[in-house]
Order: structure tokens, then C-alpha cells, then sequence
């Protein structure tokens, strides 16, 4: 089976998946919204953590900025944002029908393009750093921005905002919601895997195994660095907006910037499943979803703990995460061949 | 903001007052940091899990005052636990990824710190805590300034040039030295490589948890207070570079007085972005430093 057949077949199984288990397991809807968003954060990280090498620690902050800009513009649409935060929920706004859904597609368009805008602005500094520094850099961006907007009265501070209500009841709004996650997962992963065919995808690989010899090969590495960072932005910029309808209820530390929580996950996830990989990010997350769904209750307080032990036995072990493993060991099956005359196995051969 | 400024000039002895806590609490950010600079140059370890480490000192010393035993002598205490536990972290994790490339050892030390921080919390519960160490305060002209924090500065001070005078004059301290400069010229020269990697991140888990101590004593404790205190690390020595101990100790001082000023300038809910925002800022002068390094070569 060519890579290509296989790539379409794994789609029709997600496809299927995501259109079968919300018809048959209603009570599932929630749970595959969530996994559906792990999948996205983790296949938007490894496009630059695992095919571009830069590993970032705070990706999570365009989760959060798209997450704020759509709250805004769905207040401001009907309200006055200042007088609503001040008011910290007290004032009920009606939204009609109509309303509500110019101003939840506005938002996610708009919380798309601010986080991408921020990457922009942002991207050529930070990605300027090299290695840890951008690990430890980005990491630290994505809590300073959590503490800006934290302090920021304008989004409500630290006591957040509550966001529209949605029209209609709660379990067809939960589909609407997952609809929106999964297709976005979806369209993430097809756009990303598009973009690894290009003449991009070859850039920022070269960029990956040697930074100073691709710019002395005449790329343009910050310029490609920082579209590069710009895809992933937009894409979770758009998740967050739809995050944030989904749980009603944002506020900096726990929903818009979970640092320790998906803002690590997708790390792990990405890592699980082998970076650099097309399907390693998505299989990581469907693996580590359910993992942590089965076993969490489980736990008692004790999940935590499980999950620094996890990213640590990963990190030091597993480093190269199952797909990797599985490319190392059966390199035909991914279409890399290997040149036998190179490997160790293959001079010994030819020295016979 | 402007208000805040203008009441700093009204009253130069509010001004003279938090430089002087914040040279106070700084001597506390370089024993951390010098931890971290020690690791990191000799091992070439980035410890994400280095604010963890003080705060689990600072728990140790939580722990001694439940069980009556002053803040003071849990110094030692915690001194020795946090040796043992960072030569328990090396064996089962450091020791893989020293050789690995530098964004496993962070990931790694990352996950270290995770576990720590939630470990603290099921042990400790979220709240804010204090090792009571029962000083009083005294009067400088207007000034009134808590005992603790001389006496913290003082145990820092004598902390920090034992850990000197021993790096300068023991074997083992030559020995890092060594190793730091060429490990595997020190190898050839029959020092064991592994057992001063163990030493020097056992060393350093010692030093940050001592800190923790004196950060439970003359500030407080909670188990997410961890990342800000890393970051303040990464930010005194990214500033200072490495293998300088002098810049070391002014960009600690230096930290502590921003701290301070910045935390009543814009008002303490901004008082843990400013100490993240800085790390960009130094970040980023870093940056520039090596684009003008670029430009000269070519």
C-alpha cells in the first residue's frame, strides 16, 4: 500500500470515528470534543517542535490569546466589554439566534487572526533563540502573557468573563462544539500534511537538521521560521476561541493558560506518538487521552505526580516515541529507504 | 502607575526601603542561581526543576518547625535531605540525558519539576506557608526592616563562600572544575566523570534546598511557587553568562531590587510578569549581543 492510499485511509478511520462515536455513544460527546483538541494541539506543536526543531514550551499562550480575542468580540458585538467585566457577571445579556452565531464564527475567525498576529509580531524575536533558550523563552512568554491578562481589567482580570450562553439546549450545543473541534483537528492535520509536501516542508526540515547551513544555502530562515510558527498559532488561536464558547467560562490560569496542564500535554503527546511524524502527534494523543481518561479517577490526587513520572520515562527512555521506534525499525513501510552501503549491517555485507 | 512613581520621590524613604529589601531578598536568588550556573557549566544540564528544589527546602524547614525544631537548625537538615534526593534524581534521570542534546535534560528536569510541585501539593495541601522563625523587627531611622532578613542574608553569605572556598581548595572541587573545563580529558586523567556529575547535581539540589529554608523563613512557600523561582534563576545567569560568579551575585542582588520596585510600580498582580517579562527582555538583549557577534564575522 502506497503512503498516500494509507494517509487517505487513516482519515476515513478518523472521519468515521469522529462522525460514529457521537451518533452511537451520546455520552461520549464532551470526552472526543476534548481528544479532538489534544489531537490538533499536538499535530500544530510538532510542526515546529518536531519537523522544524524548535521546541516550544508556550504554544499554549495562542490558545489563550484566541481564546480572549473571540470573548471579546462575541461581548462586543452586543455590549460594552469594560462594563461587563467590571460587572463580573452580574449583567445578563441577551443574545438572539442571530447574534450569537455572527458572533461566535467572528470570533473564531477573529481569535484565529489575533493569535497569528501575535506569532508574528513575537515570532522574530523569539525564534532568533536557539535550542533550550527558545524552550525556556517561549516557556516564560506563555505565563507572562497569562499574568498580563490576569491583570488586565479590561478581559475581567483574574475573575474572568462568562461567556454567551448558547441558544438552544446544552446537548446540541455540545455537538455543535465538537463538530467545530473536530472539524478544525482535521483541517489542521490535512493543512500541515499538504505543507510537509511543499518546498516549505523541505525548508524548514533543513532548517531542523543544520540551521547555519540551510541559511548558507540561501533560505531565509527567520522568515521561514516565523510562518512556520504562524500556522500552529492560527490553528490553536481558532481551538481556543472554540474551547472557550465550549466551557462558557474563561479565566487566565486554568482555562485560557493551562501551562502545566495542555500547554505540557501536547508536548508529551507529540513526543508519545514520535515527532517529526505525520500520524506520530495524532496517534500520541488518542493514545495518552484515553490513557489518562481510564486511569485518572483511578489515581486519587495522584494523576499529577503519574504524569511527570510519564514525561520523564518518556523523555528519557522512549525518546524517539512509537512511530519513530517503528520508522527506525521498518523503514520501507514509511517510504524512507535506506542506503545499505551507510549503515553498519551493510558494509559488513559488502566486505564478504 | 504614575501615582506610584510620583509617591517614590514624595518619600525617598519608602523608595530607600524596598531597595533595601530587595537587597535583602537577593542574596537568596544568587544561591539558587549560582546552583543552576554550577550545574549547567559542568554538566550542561539545564534544571528546570531548580525553583522545585528551593521550594521542597522550604517545605523541609515547614516540616522541622511541626516537629519544634527552629528554621534555623532545619538548615543543615534540608542541606543534607535535598543531597541525597539529587543523588537519587541523578542516578534514575539526570545520568541518561547528560550526554543527550539540551532540550532533553529541560523536557526531563521539566517533568521532575511537575512531579515535585503536585507531590508538595498532596503532601502539603495549596495553601501559603511560613517557617516561623520568631525574630522581631528593627528600626533603622524610619526604616523597619524583619531581623530574618539579615539573618538570611548572613546564612546565604556564609553558605555561599563555604561552597567557594570548596570548589577552590578540595580535591572534589578540583575535580568539577576539571571536569567542567574537558570532561573527557579529566577522564583520561583518572577522575570518574560519572560520580562528579552525581556530585556536582547533588550539590546543587543541597544549595537549593538551603535556599528554601531561608525562603520559607523570610518570605513564604506554596507548591507552585516553584516555576517563577527556576525562571529567576535562568534570568540571573542567562544575564550574568557563565563561570561568573561576580556578575552572578550582582544580577541576584540586581533581581531582588527590580523585584521590589516593579511589584509597588505596577501594582503586585503584576509582580510575577515582571519577573517573566524580564527573562524575555534578557532573552532578547542576549540575542541582540550575538546578531552583532554575526555581523562582525561577515
Amino acid at each position: 500500500m502506497s503512503a498516500q492510499k494509507l494517509d487517505l485511509s487513516l482519515y476515513g478511520v478518523l472521519v468515521a470515528a469522529g462522525i460514529l462515536v457521537p451518533l452511537l455513544a451520546p455520552a461520549f460527546t464532551s470526552q472526543m470534543a476534548i481528544l479532538w483538541l489534544m489531537v490538533l494541539m499536538a499535530v500544530t506543536w510538532d510542526m515546529t517542535g518536531g519537523q522544524m526543531g524548535y521546541n516550544s514550551l508556550g504554544n499554549i499562550a495562542f490558545f489563550g490569546i484566541g481564546m480572549y480575542a473571540s470573548a471579546v468580540v462575541q461581548i462586543g458585538i452586543v455590549y460594552d466589554v469594560a462594563e461587563y467585566t467590571a460587572a463580573f457577571g452580574a449583567i445578563k445579556v441577551d443574545f438572539t439566534v442571530e447574534q450569537y452565531w455572527t458572533g461566535l464564527l467572528l470570533g473564531i475567525g477573529f481569535g484565529g487572526v489575533v493569535a497569528t498576529v501575535f506569532a508574528l509580531i513575537i515570532g522574530p524575536f523569539m525564534l532568533g533563540l536557539r535550542g533550550p533558550y527558545f524552550a525556556i523563552g517561549t516557556l516564560g512568554l506563555a505565563v507572562a502573557v497569562a499574568e498580563l491578562v490576569s491583570g488586565w481589567s479590561y478581559v475581567g482580570g483574574g475573575s474572568g468573563i462568562s461567556m454567551p450562553v448558547f441558544p438552544g439546549e446544552a446537548a446540541s450545543g455540545s455537538q455543535v462544539f465538537y463538530v467545530l473541534l473536530f472539524v478544525l483537528a482535521i483541517l489542521a492535520h490535512v493543512v500541515i500534511r499538504a505543507i510537509y509536501k511543499t518546498r516549505f516542508g523541505l525548508a524548514i526540515n533543513a532548517i531542523r537538521d543544520d540551521e547555519d547551513k540551510a541559511e548558507a544555502m540561501g533560505i531565509h530562515t527567520t522568515r521561514y521560521k516565523v510562518t512556520a510558527w504562524m500556522v500552529p498559532a492560527f490553528f490553536m488561536g481558532m481551538a481556543g476561541a472554540v474551547f472557550g464558547n465550549m466551557s462558557g467560562f474563561i479565566e487566565p490560569l486554568e482555562v485560557a493558560f493551562p501551562t502545566a496542564t495542555f500547554g505540557i500535554f501536547m508536548v508529551a503527546m507529540a513526543l508519545l506518538g514520535g515527532k517529526g511524524t505525520v500520524w506520530g502527534p495524532v496517534l500520541g494523543a488518542i493514545l495518552f487521552h484515553i490513557v489518562k481518561e481510564v486511569t485518572w479517577t483511578h489515581l486519587l490526587g495522584w494523576q499529577w505526580v503519574a504524569l511527570g513520572a510519564i514525561i520523564i520515562i518518556n523523555i528519557v527512555y522512549f525518546q524517539q516515541g512509537i512511530l519513530g521506534w517503528a520508522q527506525d525499525r521498518w523503514p520501507s513501510l514509511f517510504g524512507v529507504t535506506v542506503d545499505e552501503k551507510t549503515t553498519r549491517t551493510g558494509q559488513a555485507e559488502a566486505a564478504k | 502607575m504614575l501615582d506610584n512613581i510620583s509617591i517614590l520621590f514624595q518619600a525617598p524613604i519608602f523608595a530607600v526601603d524596598l531597595l533595601v529589601q530587595g537587597l535583602l531578598i537577593g542574596g537568596i536568588f544568587v544561591l539558587a542561581a549560582y546552583g543552576l550556573a554550577l550545574v549547567w557549566g559542568v554538566m550542561n544540564v539545564k534544571n528546570l526543576a531548580q525553583g522545585d528544589m528551593v521550594i521542597l527546602g522550604g517545605y523541609v524547614a515547614y516540616q522541622c518547625t511541626l516537629w519544634g525544631i527552629h528554621p534555623i537548625l532545619a538548615l543543615p537538615i534540608a542541606f543534607v535531605v535535598l543531597f541525597v534526593l539529587g543523588w537519587g534524581v541523578y542516578a534514575a534521570i539526570i545520568r541518561r540525558v547528560v550526554d543527550r542534546d539540551m532540550f532533553t535534560s529541560l523536557l526531563a528536569t521539566f517533568g521532575l519539576s511537575l512531579l515535585i510541585q503536585q507531590a508538595l501539593n498532596l503532601r502539603f495541601g495549596p495553601e501559603v506557608k511560613i517557617a516561623e522563625a520568631g525574630f522581631g523587627t528593627f528600626d533603622i531611622g524610619e526604616l523597619s526592616i524583619p531581623a530574618i532578613r539579615f539573618v538570611g542574608l548572613g546564612l546565604a553569605a556564609i553558605l555561599a563562600i563555604c561552597i567557594v572556598l570548596f570548589m577552590r581548595n578540595s580535591r572534589m572541587g578540583q575535580a568539577i572544575r576539571a571536569t567542567s573545563q574537558d570532561p573527557r580529558a579529566a577522564r583520561v586523567l583518572g577522575i570518574n566523570t560519572d560520580q562528579v556529575y552525581a556530585f556536582t547535581y547533588a550539590l546543587n539540589a543541597a544549595i537549593c534546598g538551603a535556599a528554601g529554608v531561608l525562603v520559607a523563613m523570610i518570605w513564604n512557600i506554596q507548591p507552585f511557587y516553584g516555576l517563577v523561582h527556576s525562571i529567576r534563576a535562568f534570568i540571573i545567569v542567562t544575564a550574568a553568562g557563565l563561570g561568573n560568579l561576580p556578575g552572578v551575585i550582582v544580577a541576584g542582588f540586581g533581581l531582588g531590587v527590580w523585584e521590589n520596585y516593579s511589584g509597588f510600580i505596577f501594582g503586585a498582580e503584576f509582580a510575577v510578569a515582571a519577573v517573566v517579562g524580564l527573562l524575555v527582555v534578557v532573552l532578547m538583549v542576549r540575542l541582540f549581543q550575538m546578531y552583532r557577534l554575526r555581523q562582525v564575522v561577515r
